[in-house]
């Protein structure tokens, strides 16, 4: 083989490798957080905590009934008739969240609380400061949020929250190995 | 390593993670190893015996050295390297 072609071979390989880094997903992990229910928003927090552990950047996406976890109920907004309305009905904060099973009129919430207290599981509350402390990223929903009539001023103080629209979930989802929804 | 040449260590750092459900033991541990000289030890204890399989898989992808766990009186003691 040539010098020349040697060359050109490298220049050839380099560039495809390049290509193939700059599509090659990252360690990181994208989760899509719904349901607005205490167990599944818990689930969603302390898997954040893991893969912040293992080092992995984490950008939690908070769409529909989540986006009232990160109420907080010491805060007020100025809103509209539906607005209050919607303020009303929907939790104020992950304090309030209900459960996806054993609601029972409220009981329930209470009980799965006292239980983790007694075997030393943390809060979702304190779940959100240790995620906050290891960097972990909050996404809010805008259209969910002027949807249910929620305003940026009433949310909890996060200090790695942004306010965007799917587009911006898309592109995380894309660069992340896992991306889970739930 | 057995029970006894762990409990002989030199621990250089301890986690005591006890009080605290999952993720609280890796999370406390995540948190302690930056503050552990390199080539020092750790221990991790936790009253989870989930945190003893946790901690062996989380050693190898960060690279550190698992050495060993070992029952104490009602909880796990987890005991690795930090070689990097």
């Amino acid at each position: 083989m040539s010098e020349n072609s040697t060359e050109q071979l490298l220049q050839d390989l380099m560039k495809r490798v390049e290509a193939l880094e700059a599509k090659a997903p990252e360690d990181r992990l994208a989760l899509g957080v719904m349901s607005g229910n205490l167990d599944q928003t818990i689930a969603a927090f302390i898997i954040a905590i893991g893969a912040a552990a293992y080092d992995m950047q984490v950008d939690m996406f908070f769409t529909f009934w989540a986006t009232a976890a990160l109420r907080d109920p010491r805060k007020t907004a100025s809103k509209d008739m539906l607005g209050k309305m919607f303020g009303m009905m929907l939790p104020k904060g992950a304090g309030q969240l209900p459960l996806s099973k054993m609601q029972m009129l409220g009981m329930g919430p209470q009980m799965i609380k006292y239980v983790m207290k007694k075997h030393g599981a943390k809060s979702l509350e304190e779940l959100m400061k240790d995620a906050a402390s290891l960097g972990v990223k909050i996404y809010v929903c805008t259209m969910s949020m002027d949807l249910m009539g929620i305003k940026r001023e009433e949310l909890i103080d996060y200090p790695h929250m942004e306010y965007v629209g799917v587009g911006t979930f898309v592109d995380i989802f894309s660069k992340a190995k896992q991306c889970w929804f739930m | 390593m057995t029970a006894d040449e762990l409990k002989a260590l030199q621990i250089g750092k301890l986690v005591d993670a006890r009080g605290t459900a999952c993720p609280g033991p890796l999370l406390e541990a995540k948190r302690t190893i930056a503050e552990c000289p390199v080539g020092a030890v750790m221990e991790v204890q936790s009253s989870d015996d989930g945190t003893i399989i946790d901690v062996q898989r989380w050693c190898k992808k960060m690279g550190y050295e698992y050495l060993g766990d070992r029952e104490d009186d009602g909880f796990w003691s987890v005991y690795l390297r930090r070689v990097k």
